[in-house]
């Protein structure tokens, strides 16, 4: 029989309701079958840590005296530039952003010691940041010029809002090439010496929501150890990729764009990261709860790493220019034993986002939910899903020298 | 003058395939004990060895290493995973060429054995959170 939101909130309420892991539903449903575990579970918890650049903090400084209009000047936090195109103390630091001083891969690889993401744990962690800001002066924002140490707590609001996380389905690299590689992949052997991933697979939240059923717009979260909700479908949302039996997309589809409130998030679950040769960024840890409405979504929740298969993509040469030639798919199960095969090659395989840091979000959410302290929020508007033909789009290619612009 | 040094040597995979050592001892009469090798075909190899011999044979045989590709680097260094910064990811096991840094399964932490590690210091700089750290 099918349960309801409120139905499962209640049971929330009373203490009652019974919540395992997307790892613990695999063997539940394996053991009891999808109908008992339909009647018998109310919740299943899902969650992933590792590096997501499309995230960025947007932060309300507070005004000066006298006032500045930091929108339109230039604005560094402890060095690293933060975009300013807003209202006159409106603010978003980017996870990718550089100091303008940073080599970058001037010295190759280039190690990106500090950028956006380091400053965005910097501020969680409750460490003072400094703000550098220019400006050009106002009848009514006076003030051209302002520096000043400031920690989270001191400002207005402050909120990660990340405009794509949460990947459902990703590419695994490898590198055909003579040399190594250094990617958002990580470093990359050459001669298909390595094969990285970075997928929580069985834990990761869209995988256990295949069709977006109760993953919407107003879903509250796990963001960065504190509540988040799901704002938008993440950019780059692709819902209409391939496919398997199951529903599970065979590569990179779905994604979240998602939002928090930074103050009450913990640094164990928000940390800066230096991609060797690559650039800085964020790691993010996210987690979804997903009501186990009815049997469907018992066995959607029930999916095994032996059930999601990921495309093999070389790094080394296709991806570069724009490609994605799918060498092989392997599952996670594959993934995660270590080695896979790819056209005949053995190749290592290791993963580049945390298990077990999927797996103890994935526990935490469970414990919240538990002890009354997190109930679950129906989507307001469903997500775009597969059957709205929705697929990532390549950048127009109107160079301004050759053609007029279009339409 | 006689001197003793222990260094890293990296091979580059196209020399892992000829017979360097032997060479160290035939054409500069240095005396080699290797404390750590690991060196496959048709891979990057690595060796940590202590070289003993004439000063000037050294730094002879030096130049010739490092003629033929391959990097000399001394060793006076350790490595230490801070378990406090790591988040077992794992993006250090697929650089670490010794199987120091494996994944424990099936709860997939990374896990450090010191005593497999040359200290070729790979892992350093691949760590996107810095928790493996050189100290001298």
């Amino acid at each position: 029989m099918a349960k309801t939101l409120e139905e499962i909130n209640e049971k929330i309420r009373r203490g009652e309701v019974v919540v395992v892991t997307a790892e613990e539903m695999v063997h539940v449903v394996a053991e009891r079958g999808v109908a008992r575990a339909a009647r018998e579970i109310d919740v299943v918890t899902t969650g992933t840590f590792g590096a997501m650049c499309s995230s960025g903090a947007m932060m309300n400084l507070g005004h000066s005296k006298p006032r500045i209009k930091l929108g339109g000047g230039q604005v560094r936090l402890n060095g690293v530039p933060a975009y300013a195109g807003l209202a006159a103390v409106d603010v978003y630091i980017g996870a990718t952003a550089l100091p303008e001083t940073d080599p970058r891969n001037a010295v190759f690889p280039g190690e990106f010691r500090y950028g956006g993401g380091h400053v965005i744990e910097d501020l969680v962690a409750g460490r003072p940041v400094l703000l550098e800001a220019t400006a050009y002066g106002t009848d009514c924002y006076p003030r051209r010029e302002i520096a000043t140490w400031f920690t989270l707590q001191e400002i207005n609001e402050a909120y990660l809002l990340n405009p794509r996380n949460g990947y459902q389905n990703y590419n695994v690299a490898v590198n055909s090439s003579e040399r190594t590689i250094y990617t958002y992949m990580g470093t990359l052997k050459p001669r298909f010496g390595s094969a990285n991933y970075s997928s929580a697979g069985q834990l990761s939240p869209l995988f256990n929501d295949p069709h977006y059923r109760t993953i919407g717009i107003g879903t509250r979260i796990f963001l960065g150890g504190g509540i988040g909700y799901v704002v938008w479908q993440g950019t780059q949302h692709s819902p209409a990729t391939p496919r398997n039996d199951r529903g599970v997309p065979i590569a990179g589809a779905g994604t979240l764009a998602v939002l928090g409130d930074l103050k009450t998030m913990c640094q164990r679950w928000v940390r800066g990261a230096s991609i060797r040769g690559y650039g800085a960024t964020l790691m993010v840890g996210l987690g979804v709860p997903i009501p186990v409405l009815d049997e469907e979504m018992a066995a959607a929740t029930a999916v095994s790493d032996a059930d999601i298969q990921a495309p093999v993509v070389d790094y080394g040469t296709s991806y570069p220019e724009g490609r994605s030639d799918v060498l092989a798919y392997v599952t996670y199960a594959d993934l995660k034993t270590g080695e896979i095969e790819v056209q005949g090659r053995r190749v290592p395989a290791t993963p580049l986002s945390s298990y077990p840091r999927a797996r103890e979000i994935a526990e935490l959410l469970k414990a919240w939910i538990r002890e009354g302290r997190f109930e679950l929020s129906a989507p307001v508007a469903r997500l775009p899903g597969a059957d709205s033909g929705l697929l990532a789009k390549p950048m127009p290619n109107h160079p301004p020298d050759r053609q007029a612009p279009p339409g | 003058m006689r001197v003793s040094h222990r260094i890293v040597l990296h091979f580059p995979p196209a020399v892992t395939g000829q017979p360097i050592v032997y060479r160290l001892v035939r054409d500069y009469g240095l005396t080699f004990n290797i404390l750590r090798a690991s060196i496959g075909p048709e891979e990057e190899g690595l060796m940590v060895m202590e070289l003993s011999g004439d000063e000037e044979a050294y730094r002879g045989a030096t130049e010739f290493l490092t003629q033929h590709g391959i990097q000399v680097q001394p060793l006076l260094q350790d490595i230490r995973k801070n378990d406090e910064r790591c988040v077992d990811c794992g993006a250090c096991v697929g650089v670490c060429p010794t199987g120091a840094l494996s994944l424990e399964r099936p709860a997939m932490t990374v896990k450090f054995d010191a005593d497999l590690c040359v200290v070729c210091g790979e892992c350093v700089p691949c760590c996107p959170v810095r928790a493996m750290e050189l100290r001298f």
